[in-house]
């Protein structure tokens, strides 16, 4: 190991960085874009969900049940004279849901008869119409709460769910997609931005003439390693920098384990990208790998947004070779609920076997041999 | 001259399908995206790792508790002893959720009295946790609604029936797969169309080409078919994956289905051949493709509802052609939609498509100069 | 070190074999070599295409392995980990890699400190580089933004930064002007003068001559070695220089390279060097024999075949076009053409024709503006100011029909390389409108006038150099073109390959077709039938070769060649310029 060669090749690396302008808007612009993209686009908490309200015929009783529905927050809701219209409606996606007050609501309650509230949802979107139904739960119940509360009789119902939601007791879905976010941006600048860089130098040829230099294969690939390192912790810290600045995502764990699960993720994604470029010496084509295996990935594979236990089992299994789920994991607890060090100790060491596998993988791939 | 285009078109076509890495490009990763999306993007939950704190010696908790037992969502990973039990499990995510019942569970129910359960659970994962807390207020209910009757209880009120149209049993693979055959297309159409001229640029081969007697319009014809004609292959194999592999039901027009997907890809290739038009590098094109590819799938409606973003994010979508693709696709798939019904979303796929190429061309005819 | 050098081969080979796996076959790049490399010289590596040149180099280079046999380099046996070789080894490959995204001085820095050359050291090296390489005002300037000569003589300064006691050059005057390949021999000279040993390919014969020794290979083996005299001097008494009283140089060659006996015949300065076999052939009445002394291109040719010349002979490129008043009609006409990139003027004001039938050749060193004024000539570029006229009209706003008439063949031969030769041809001939009997009839011809029926389904991409530049050609020509543009179609071929390439451009002068060039190769620039010379973006002189080279005479050179007159010419021109730098 030669310390004046290592800091030229990085220096070499640092000026090329600096003048290619799609390696910057990798490492800088993307992180951003992303941040925002996700931290304003993707919402999973409904507010004003449009919905129909057919009421056969208006009475009190009618009335103080959409009163409900009025002043929630989570619905919108709009008034058709008849079950035709609301249904072409919701045919048209003009609405979500439909509540259908029938004729005969208003008699039947008054005459202490349990009646029935027509409900129907737009199942297209599964997720979406859970969630409608689940608001419109919570409607109803409060509903038949006060209603009984004003006869005198207070409702009693068996058995009632307490909820302590801990961590995000709001469960703002920003504040675990932006840590989840992180991962896949680090993968980006360490995995993809890495094995496209290397696999334009056996293009271009630069390559072989560092070969036939003086320069050992761990010199060549430390200078690599050093300068993405450093694009990656960048593309971190200003990823973090947004979250808890502009996002407003708490920051529970210490700064110092994010510094170093963040260095261990990064060597993994850093290790797969050389390893990429080493097999696939195009950037065609080793862009279309690292996306394949390392990016899609983090993306759909890493708990990010998708809930890993609920997959089917194959997939589960493939799940543990993904390190981004390691990562986004200890990402979400570091955010979220704190230095939980079982946690954080289980799932670096998968990182660090992990490293260790890629980064020895490559090394012993590289040799200072065109053949 | 329509003979120049075909010849281009052909062309184009031989030097994607001869390559063995570009034929695989097309092939392999959206296969495994198919597949890998189908069966993990899914926001149903099943095995939900839960926990039980149960200090109620009587029946009436082993009755709730069976009803968690037997539902498949759920997965019981522990049975607690003690209070301090329940947040290591958490923390450390063993399980998402612990159900505490206190000690007088049975006797309070047994004296018509309410009787809470404490639903703990861990809100990182917000999402999840918010249809966890959905599927347990579900069982809660019904357990409820059966109590009150055996017990007499009284009726209550009022009851909320719901039923879903267009997916009965809310599976929402069936909303993510169809999602797919539009994303994949799109995918697959801006590989095919966003690289072909930088392609040519670097090989030094759109000079020779500039120098024939082509048109600049009819370059642009020739580049646009191979696109259009890999996507339209691509997605009807990925919509008849759905159907007989995924088991999505298919219920509109196929005629529908087919047009919507024409007039979206030609909307995609003109967005395809615009970043073509603007990278000299292919480097440059990938990048391109990836900068319009995200924001596209992400503003689309594809896994999130457009409906929760903010209006100035919400008003950005109404340029996105994906956006009016995936409400055709799951029209046609869900909910029996023709013609008629998806007309609504024709017309702005036909204007965008308009524009793009007309960019794309002007944007061609201006890097010549 | 330096007794050691004297005492032990600094490169040698033992029966080397060496295989590819290329797809599903394997391929024998260098089969049983022995070689044996005399310290202290300069050994130019020469051979055809595909003869294992850069496959010797690597392995030299420790890049490689040989699949059988032993490399010793200074004895001892290593590859690129052996960290005490590496030291002593310096190799600069075909593409040098230079970082494109770095200036001059950046990418030397690079490699002074890769060198292991302390700053003080390397300071002082790169100053001297800099200036034997005339690059010293270009030390702020982006690789990517020079010229290909310029960066060649850029990866040169890199790889001599330290001057190792073997170094190893693969191509590196491929597509350098006569300038800047003198200036580059002059760099290998003084290392031989410091004691470097040097094996460099290359595809110059002046070059070879230039060396000590020489290494010829051909199909993975060894042909001959030796020094240059070693392979001139059976050949002596065999070489003439050929006169004609009324015949054109041109139709005197293709009369001679007929007759039996003549091995080979090309054209040189003012007349035609001809070859013959062991027997003498009589002269024709009219001409007058010479004899000369032999060159390493006669050697070349006797030993490896004059490339199917033959065959090239007899085949009519395209129909004869009915040559009218073929010496007065101006087919191409540049009025003070300009143009500029920014501030930067790469071409300035420049003013030539060109006429029906002619062979015009444009010819300048490295960012003369050739391939600028190439672009503008086909309407790939806007000129910046003055006028242009291809066939009576401006290509820039020409339609098809207008664009329909010429053909070109860029540099690099841009042809679809995963696309089978039949594919390419097809796709041409559609793009030129031909369709159905029209187009299987251009493409028969071309595949049996340009021999190219036993590539039909070959990928164009895993042709051989010589093979691609026939296709390129073969492409252009499909529409039967009446101007064709070349832009260097001759960079980085082999020698065979080139006197081939020529013929065919001979006899399609001959049936009348325009053809303008350009060229670094200046024997070749003998063919041209009126040159342009270019010199920072301004014609310099123009001419037919005689003018141009009695422009460059002087009472100390009285009969310059070809390249003397170019150097003299751009030196004349250039050099406040240089000086100034």
């Amino acid at each position: 190991m030669n310390l004046r060669r290592l800091r030229a090749l990085v220096r070499k690396e640092f000026l090329q960085i600096l003048r290619d302008p799609s390696a910057i808007a990798i490492a800088f612009f993307m992180p951003v874009f992303l941040l925002l993209l996700f931290g304003y686009g993707v919402s999973l908490d409904a507010r004003h969900i449009p919905l129909a309200v057919v009421v056969d015929r208006p009475t009190a009783e009618t009335a103080s049940f959409v009163g409900g529905l009025e002043r929630s927050s989570y619905f919108a809701p709009r008034f058709f004279p008849g079950m035709r219209q609301a249904r072409r409606a919701l045919g048209k996606r003009r609405v979500d849901g439909i509540v259908w007050l029938r004729s005969r609501f208003s008699r039947r309650i008054l005459r202490g008869e349990t009646t029935s509230i027509g409900v129907f949802v737009n199942g297209v979107d599964a997720n979406n119409a859970r969630i409608v139904e689940g608001y419109l739960e919570g409607v109803w119940q409060n509903w038949q709460a006060q209603r009984a509360l004003a006869a005198g009789q207070p409702l009693v119902v068996p058995v009632k769910g307490q909820e302590r939601i801990w961590f995000n007791p709001a469960l703002r879905s920003r504040d675990y997609l932006v840590p989840g976010l992180i991962a896949v941006i680090m993968t980006l600048i360490g995995a993809l931005l890495t094995a496209l860089v290397v696999a334009r130098e056996w293009e271009r040829g630069t390559m072989e003439a560092l070969m036939a230099t003086p320069a050992q294969m761990t010199e060549i690939l430390l200078g690599k390693l050093i300068p993405y390192y450093v694009m990656g912790m960048g593309g971190m810290l200003l990823s973090v920098a947004m979250a808890v600045g502009l996002f407003d995502v708490p920051l529970r764990g210490s700064f110092a384990v994010l510094l170093l699960v963040s260095t261990l993720f990064l060597l993994v994604a850093l290790g797969m990208g050389l390893l990429i470029s080493s097999v696939a010496r195009n950037q065609f084509v080793a862009g279309q790998i690292a996306i394949v295996v390392t990016f899609l990935p983090a993306f759909i594979l890493s708990g990010f947004i998708f809930y890993i236990p609920s997959m089917p089992a194959p997939i589960r299994i493939l799940t543990h070779l993904v390190a981004a789920r390691y990562f986004v994991s200890i990402l979400q607890t570091l955010f979220l609920a704190g230095d939980v060090w079982p946690v954080i100790l289980g799932n670096s060491l998968a990182l660090t076997l992990m490293a260790i596998f890629f980064l020895g993988l490559t090394l012993r791939r590289s040799h200072k041999r065109l053949d | 001259m329509p003979a120049r285009i075909w010849a281009l078109a052909v062309k184009e076509f031989l030097a994607i399908l001869r390559d063995k890495k570009s034929r695989f490009v097309l092939i392999g990763p959206p296969l495994i995206q198919l597949l890998v999306f189908g069966y993990a993007a899914t926001f149903d939950l099943h095995h939900i790792p839960y926990a039980v704190y149960n200090r109620d010696p009587g029946f009436a908790s082993r009755e709730l508790l069976g009803d968690f037992q037997g539902s498949r969502a759920f997965r019981r990973v522990a049975t607690l002893t003690r209070d301090g039990q329940i947040a290591p499990l958490i923390d450390r995510e063993k399980a998402l959720l612990v159900l505490q019942i206190g000690p007088r569970f049975t006797e309070d129910l047994l004296r018509h009295r309410p009787a809470p359960v404490q639903v703990i659970i861990d809100g990182r994962d917000s999402n999840t946790a918010t249809i966890a807390l959905d599927y347990v207020n579900s069982i809660l209910l019904a357990f409820d609604a059966r109590w009150a009757r055996d017990h007499h209880w009284g009726r209550p009120p009022t009851q909320l029936v719901t039923r879903a149209w267009f997916n009965p049993n809310l599976r929402s693979r069936w909303f993510i797969v169809p999602g797919i055959v539009a994303l994949l297309t799109l995918v697959v159409t801006l590989l095919v169309t966003g690289l072909s001229v930088a392609r040519e640029r670097e090989q030094g081969t759109f000079d020779q080409l500039l120098v024939t007697p082509m048109t600049p319009w009819e370059i642009l014809a020739g580049k646009a078919l191979p696109g259009i004609l890999v996507g339209a292959v691509e997605g009807t194999f990925i919509t008849l994956m759905a159907v007989f592999w995924f088991g999505v039901p298919f219920l509109g027009s196929v005629l529908a289905l087919a047009v919507g997907m024409l007039l979206f890809l030609l909307a995609a290739v003109g967005v395809g051949l615009m970043i073509s038009s603007l990278s000299t590098t292919q480097q440059q094109g990938l990048l391109g493709v990836f900068l319009f590819l995200v924001p596209a799938i992400i503003l689309s409606g594809f896994a999130t509802p457009i409906a929760n973003m903010p209006a100035a994010v919400r008003v950005l979508t109404y340029a996105n052609p994906l956006r009016y693709f995936l409400v055709i696709v799951r029209g046609a798939f869900l909910e029996g939609d023709g013609l008629r019904a998806l007309g609504s979303q024709y017309w702005p796929l036909a204007i965008i498509a308009g524009l793009s190429m007309t960019a794309a061309a002007w944007l061609f005819r201006r890097r010549l100069r | 070190m330096v007794a050691e050098t004297t005492l032990t081969s600094p490169l040698r080979l033992e029966g080397v074999r060496k295989r590819f796996q290329r797809g599903k076959e394997s391929v024998l790049a260098l089969d049983g070599l022995d070689l044996d490399l005399a310290p202290g010289q300069v050994t130019g590596l020469l051979g055809p295409d595909g003869a294992g040149k850069t496959t010797l180099l690597r392995l030299a280079a420790g890049l490689l392995r040989p699949s059988e046999g032993r490399v010793f380099l200074f004895g001892r046996e290593g590859g690129a980990e052996d960290k005490d070789l590496q030291v002593r080894i310096g190799y600069m490959p075909q593409r040098f890699g230079l970082y494109e995204d770095l200036t001059v001085q950046e990418n030397l820095d690079l490699y002074s400190d890769l060198q292991g050359l302390d700053p003080e050291q390397a300071r002082h090296r790169q100053d001297e580089l800099l200036t034997l390489t005339a690059l010293g005002p270009f030390g702020k300037r982006r690789a990517g933004a020079l010229s290909g000569g310029m960066k060649q003589k850029l990866g040169l300064a890199c790889a001599l930064l330290r001057a190792p006691p073997l170094l190893l050059l693969d191509e590196p005057t491929v597509g350098v002007d006569p300038i800047a390949r003198r200036e580059l021999w002059e760099i290998v000279q003084g290392l031989r003068a410091a004691g470097t040993t040097v094996l460099m390919s290359t595809a110059y014969f002046d070059e070879a001559e230039r060396c000590d020794s020489l290494v010829l290979l051909h199909q993975g083996r060894l042909l001959r070695q030796g020094s240059p005299e070693r392979f001139t001097e059976p050949l002596r008494g065999r070489c003439y220089r050929v006169r004609h009283a009324d015949e054109r140089r041109r139709a005197l060659r293709e009369s001679l390279q007929q007759r039996p006996g003549v091995r080979d015949a090309r054209i040189v300065a003012d007349g035609v060097r001809v070859l013959t076999g062991p027997e003498p052939v009589t002269p024709e009445a009219g001409e007058r024999w010479e004899p000369m002394p032999p060159t390493f291109e006669d050697a070349f040719v006797d030993l490896l075949g004059s490339g199917g010349a033959g065959s090239v002979a007899t085949a009519s490129a395209a129909s004869p076009v009915s040559v009218g008043d073929a010496a007065a009609e101006t087919v191409v006409e540049v009025k003070e053409l300009r143009k500029c990139f920014g501030r930067y003027e790469a071409v300035k004001s420049s003013t030539f024709t060109v006429r029906r039938g002619e062979i015009f050749g444009l010819l300048g060193a490295n960012g003369a503006g050739k391939t600028t004024t190439f672009r503008m000539l086909c309407g790939l570029l806007p000129p910046s100011g003055g006028s242009l006229r291809v066939a009576g009209v401006d290509m820039r706003r020409a339609g098809s029909t207008a664009r329909a008439r010429l053909g070109y063949v860029a540099q690099k031969f841009a042809l679809y390389g995963n696309l089978s030769v039949d594919q390419n041809l097809a796709f041409f001939a559609a793009a030129y409108d031909l369709g159905g009997p029209a187009r299987r009839a251009a493409m028969a011809r071309a595949r049996e006038e340009f021999q190219l029926a036993p590539y039909g389904a070959v990928n164009a991409d895993d042709l051989p150099l010589g093979i691609k530049q026939r296709l390129a050609l073969a492409c252009a020509l499909l529409h039967e073109p009446t101007i064709l543009f070349l832009d260097e179609p001759t960079s980085g071929v082999d020698p065979l390959t080139r006197r081939e390439f020529w013929q065919r451009i001979n006899a399609l002068a001959a049936q009348g077709v325009t053809v303008l060039i350009t060229t670094h190769f200046m024997d070749e620039a003998e063919y041209c039938d009126r040159l342009v010379l270019m010199s920072r973006g301004a014609v310099l002189a123009q001419g037919s070769p005689t003018e141009l080279r009695t422009l460059a005479q002087s009472p100390d050179r009285p009969d310059p060649s070809m390249e003397e007159a170019f150097i003299q010419l751009i030196e004349a021109h250039e050099s406040p310029l240089r000086q100034a730098s």
